[in-house]
């Protein structure tokens, strides 16, 4: 078996090997960099929020003063959407971007998956804790990256995660409390956001250019936008769901 | 075949328990997938590493499963080892070792789905393969009876509307439908094709049902056997429809809702119990009904054409 692995030596290198360019770094020049924003507006009647029956796992259910509530459509005050992820999805030059030191956190708490949703770059750490009192498995369902299934038991030692392939939005799932579940997307570049309370996104350090920007959310799906954006320019781009 | 066996009450009360404890373990199941707890329990065979983890959430239906289906596979050693011991009847001892053959495979397979995070093509094929492992049981307990001991009242196939191979297609159809089903609950294939199958099936077990009726009626156990399977299969139809229409409803909810998962467990149950009804009145007829050359061997009543 380790043989089949790496035992390959005095045969030419695989095509797809051979065929990889090398990418320079990526480097933004501070000077001339740009700010993507925009908001993710909500049309039509915000869906009601369902409450979550906790009541077949007692300790979760007492951990919150009043019922929880799924986080699937969260409409803001305002009128627009939570929980979208906003991205450059095209446009960018080819280059690499090193993932940052410091590592994402998922939580469990109160056998909630926090944040929602967010984004992660490639290689970027995910730290994932179990702040409850109760068996947790964590379940990512990614496609594009290796998908896994880990128990998490209270106390246990943080979980420390990796992902290296590009993937928008897939669920991590805990089958212990079926009610969890929260998205991540996984970015080969740090250009990315996640509406918060207002409905609103902010990209920056982007370099000047014309990008396609996506906005997707786990029920209603994508929507793309272009824009161009000068150097040391600020571009706006809103994005609308709904009826 | 019927009556070279000795009648043993114990071992016949064992073989309704294990086809029972069965029944048990195919709800278990239905209920691990409906509440999706397939995944609760990361590892396999140990749960959590443990024996007995902690019975809660999605753990107390995915290791519920796994105890349940331990003491059936501990059942059907049992049931081998009885067989051995004091059955006469060869072709009975290899139906039993053929049922701890379907059990082991069948505890792999679910170990397996768990260990490989429930590719389809695995989860499909535990779930089908424990339907076969129920009619399996409910046929060890029927030919362990004193009644598949005793000589059968039979009767004369019609020729014209025979009845000895048609039984067959009940089983045959009512198993590739469960096997449709299967596969839709584990997102193998879309519902449609589950759905499209019903009516197909449920023609084929009336035209099974109704010739025994029309033709064999005179005969009691015929009789009560065709009644049976039309009602177990009338149930599933509703249930099926209710699964179906429950599952709409909820479609967003956040978490599985009991009523959805009530009507679809009593759908697996009952197409467990709709299979082994099948298998049962093909056992029947190809019993009461023998073929020409043994028409005269026992107790005959004319057919009614």
């Amino acid at each position: 078996m380790v043989c089949l692995a790496g035992c390959g030596s005095g045969s030419a290198p695989p095509a797809e090997l051979k065929a990889v360019a090398p990418v320079p770094e990526a480097r933004v020049d501070p000077a001339t960099a740009c700010v993507i924003t925009g908001q993710v507006i909500f049309k039509g009647d915000a869906p009601k929020m369902a409450e979550i029956d906790m009541s077949s796992n007692p300790q979760c259910e007492r951990q919150h003063k009043t019922p929880a509530k799924a986080q699937t459509v969260v409409v803001n005050p305002n009128r627009t959407l939570r929980n979208v992820f906003v991205h450059i999805k095209d446009g960018l030059a080819p280059a690499h971007w090193t993932p940052p030191a410091t590592s994402a956190e998922l939580s469990q708490t109160g056998c909630i998956y926090q944040p929602h949703v967010q984004g992660i770059m490639e290689g970027q750490n995910l730290e994932i804790l179990n702040n409850d009192p109760v068996n947790h498995n964590v379940h990512a369902e990614c496609e594009k990256n290796a998908a896994w299934n880990e128990s998490q038991p209270p106390r246990a030692e943080h979980k420390n995660k990796q992902f290296s392939v590009e993937e928008t939005l897939f669920p991590v799932t805990c089958s212990v409390h079926p009610w969890m579940r929260a998205y991540i997307a996984v970015s080969p570049h740090p250009f990315f956001a996640v509406t918060g309370a207002d409905g609103s996104f902010s990209i920056t350090g982007v370099p000047p250019g014309t990008y396609t920007i996506e906005a997707v959310h786990e029920k209603y799906g994508s929507k793309e936008g272009r824009l161009t954006v000068a150097p040391s320019g600020t571009a706006k781009i809103d994005f609308t769901y709904g009826t | 075949m019927a009556h070279s066996g000795e009648y043993h009450r114990g071992l016949h009360r064992w073989s309704i328990l294990l086809a029972f404890c069965t029944l048990l373990l195919v709800v278990a199941g239905g209920l691990v997938t409906s509440r999706d707890a397939g995944l609760s329990v990361p590892d396999w065979p140990l749960s959590y590493g443990k024996l007995m983890p902690p019975m809660e959430g999605g753990i107390l239906y995915e290791h519920g499963h796994r105890m349940i289906a331990t003491t059936v596979g501990m059942f059907t050693i049992v049931s081998l080892v009885w067989l051995l011991i004091v059955e006469k009847r060869l072709w009975m001892k290899w139906l039993g070792g053929a049922a701890l053959v379907a059990v082991i495979v069948q505890g792999a397979l679910g170990g397996l789905t768990v260990i490989y995070l429930l590719p389809w093509w695995i989860s499909s094929a535990h779930a089908s393969l424990a339907q076969l492992f129920f009619s399996t049981t409910v046929a060890m307990a029927i030919f362990t009876s004193g009644w598949w001991l005793r000589a059968p009242v039979s009767v004369d196939e019609d020729e014209r509307h025979p009845i000895r191979g048609l039984s067959l297609a009940a089983p045959v159809f009512v198993l590739a439908q469960l096997a449709l089903g299967a596969a839709a609950r584990h997102k193998a294939i879309g519902s449609i094709y589950h759905i499209c199958g019903s009516p197909i099936v449920t023609f084929v077990v009336l035209w099974v049902s109704l010739r025994i009726l029309l033709h064999y009626a005179r005969n009691r156990e015929l009789r009560m056997g065709a009644l049976t399977l039309i009602g177990v299969t009338m149930t599933q139809v509703f249930l099926g429809i209710a699964a179906y229409m429950s599952r709409i409803a909820y479609a967003d909810a956040v978490q599985p809702m009991p009523l959805m998962v009530a009507f679809t467990v009593l759908h697996v149950a009952v197409g467990a119990l709709t299979l082994a009804t099948s298998v049962a009145l093909a056992i029947l007829v190809r019993r009461n009904v023998p073929a020409p050359s043994r028409a005269y061997s026992s107790t005959r009543v004319a057919a009614v054409s």
